[in-house]
């Protein structure tokens, strides 16, 4: 029995190799085109390779009239101050649409999606007038503004999902026992929370740093941003500063994509959007 | 405080932000569309259809047929993380499908633009493992270069909350099920798929609501015409400082991302009654 049915199991391998296989090219093939093309000197038609390697690309890219530096430094302090608010926005609202009878909740939860369902170039536009007019454009607490507006629905829905994926009882049990509301929220509920928090967190940071369009018509030509740099490297055909700012970009990323599953466990998943 | 107080006043910094952010400026661009030189009128609507009717179908096609794939793949991988036997495979699937899921959007172009390309990488490696002729290399820089794009970045998303959910199923329907002698696939569709059915629809509406924003894939990717309305919006501002066709364009896309979001919002209610 065991005899025949092993050569029949790893015959599997063949179409998992074939599929993983076709898989792991699709996804880093781009990936590994991308840091080719971060090293390359000399590379065009018809070589399937760079033709000369080196790092001059980078000296360029991080010179002082380079401008990485400086946008490198917006996106990351924009970011951070991005998850600050969100998450001081998300976290009372978060409680109360897992927690507390709202009327109208699903229409509420909705509303946190509006930004993400309205292709949001016209609404720049017009957010950007307003701020124009309360000498808002082009500073960083502008494109702050802007950033947690897109990023309050994974901060909202994460959050509310993270809060009502933890047992009532737990909460009741410190209200018997004589601690207050607050006390419960702060000792209880939030630290059970945390990891689900840390998630929304995480997702509000990318897509602070990933955000090109707000960025633009509110930031620029004051606040550059990395994906701004990334643009214009690349509409002007220098694909070799384009790749490194990518580059910057990515490493984030992929640092985060892999502790994100720490933190978001699959009882908060199953909550999300309920 | 009542409770229900209490709730509204928390939830409330949080909406107006929203609302003084988003719907504000949505009611203005909204507004926008119907003024041509100050007064009322239909004349970015008559404008919009004349020069962009192609664009629409083309934004609606292109998003339709990207949201099936992405619920497909990722059906297929939650599915696979679930229901594999071996777990082995398993464990490189959970390693491999997620990577491109952080990846910024105009990251995501700028990798496709290279490797998309009639000279690059992909067409590099057919050729060289004779798969293709050079002659017969075509870019991929079109329509479907959009479509992969929107795959490549959006399926890890969806699947993580897919395989999500398909994990905290209850496993003995399904193991019931196999014992029976029920094939994979049919549990697969026939008790796992009907179980996650409101976090998948959550997922795709979100990708769906997303690939309608993003202005960098197909300025990256696909300036031309056709293209997808964010790049003509785009246009329409920049190059011609014409607020009230981009208003009108801009309006489109939202009842089209609207009428998503009623589906979903039907369906919870449904859901709750």
């Amino acid at each position: 029995m065991n005899a025949s049915r092993n050569p029949v199991a790893a015959l599997w391998w063949v179409p998992r190799g074939l599929v993983f296989g076709l898989m792991a090219f699709f996804i880093f093939g781009p990936l590994f085109n991308l840091l080719l093309w971060t090293v390359a000197e000399k590379w065009y038609f018809p070589h399937s390779l760079p033709l000369e390697y080196g790092f001059s690309s980078w000296a360029k890219v991080f010179a002082p009239r380079g401008g990485a530096v400086e946008s490198l430094t917006n996106s990351i302090v924009v970011a951070l101050l991005t998850v600050v608010v969100s998450l001081l926005l998300a976290i009372p609202a978060g409680y109360a649409l897992a927690r507390l009878k709202l009327p109208l909740r699903g229409l509420i939860l909705l509303a946190f999606l509006i930004p993400q369902a309205f292709p949001n170039l016209t609404v720049y536009v017009n957010v950007a007038r307003i701020f124009y007019e309360i000498g808002l454009n082009g500073t960083i607490p502008g494109v702050v503004l802007v950033h947690v507006s897109h990023g309050l629905v994974y901060a909202v829905w994460i959050a509310t999902a993270a809060f009502s994926a933890i047992d009532v009882e737990l909460e009741q049990a410190a209200r018997n026992i004589g601690a207050g509301a607050m006390r419960t929220f702060l000792d209880i509920t939030l630290p059970l929370a945390a990891p689900g928090l840390m998630a929304s967190a995480i997702f509000v940071f990318l897509e602070s740093l990933d955000e090109f369009t707000g960025s633009y018509f509110v930031g620029a030509p004051d606040v550059n941003m990395l994906p701004l740099l990334l643009y214009t490297a690349g509409a002007g055909g220098n694909y070799q500063i384009a790749s490194i700012t990518a580059l910057l970009l990515l490493v984030p990323s992929l640092v985060f994509m892999l502790i994100v599953e720490r933190f978001l466990k699959a009882d908060v998943l199953s909550r999300v959007g309920h | 405080m009542s409770r229900r107080l209490l709730g509204l006043t928390l939830v409330f910094p949080a909406l107006a932000v929203i609302a003084f952010l988003f719907i504000l400026p949505l009611i203005m661009s909204a507004v926008g569309a119907f003024q041509v030189d100050g007064a009322f009128g239909w004349g970015n609507f008559q404008k919009m259809f004349d020069l962009y009717t192609k664009d629409i179908v083309f934004t609606v096609v292109i998003i339709s047929i990207s949201t099936v794939l992405i619920g497909i793949a990722s059906i297929a991988i939650g599915g696979y993380l679930t229901l594999g036997e071996h777990p082995v495979a398993v464990a490189i699937l959970r390693w491999l499908y997620r990577w491109p899921m952080f990846i910024p959007f105009i990251v995501v172009g700028q990798i496709l633009r290279t490797f998309l390309s009639k000279n690059g990488m992909m067409n590099n490696v057919a050729i060289n493992l004779g798969l293709l002729t050079p002659i017969d290399a075509v870019s991929f820089l079109d329509w479907r270069g959009i479509v992969i794009a929107f795959v490549w970045k959006q399926t890890p998303f969806v699947a993580l909350l897919v395989a999500g959910a398909m994990a905290s199923i209850n496993r003995e329907t399904i193991d019931a099920a196999r014992n029976l002698g029920a094939s994979r696939l049919r549990v697969l569709i026939e008790i796992v798929v009907p179980q996650v059915g409101t976090t998948l629809t959550v997922g795709l509406i979100l990708s769906f609501v997303t690939m309608m924003s993003v202005l960098s894939v197909p300025l990256m990717i696909n300036a031309q015409t056709p293209t997808m309305l964010t790049a003509d919006i785009a246009f329409r501002v920049n190059s011609y400082g014409d607020y009230g066709v981009a208003n009108a364009l801009g309006l489109i896309s939202l009842l089209l991302a609207s009428s998503v979001a009623w589906i979903y919002l039907r369906a919870s209610l449904k859901e709750r009654s």
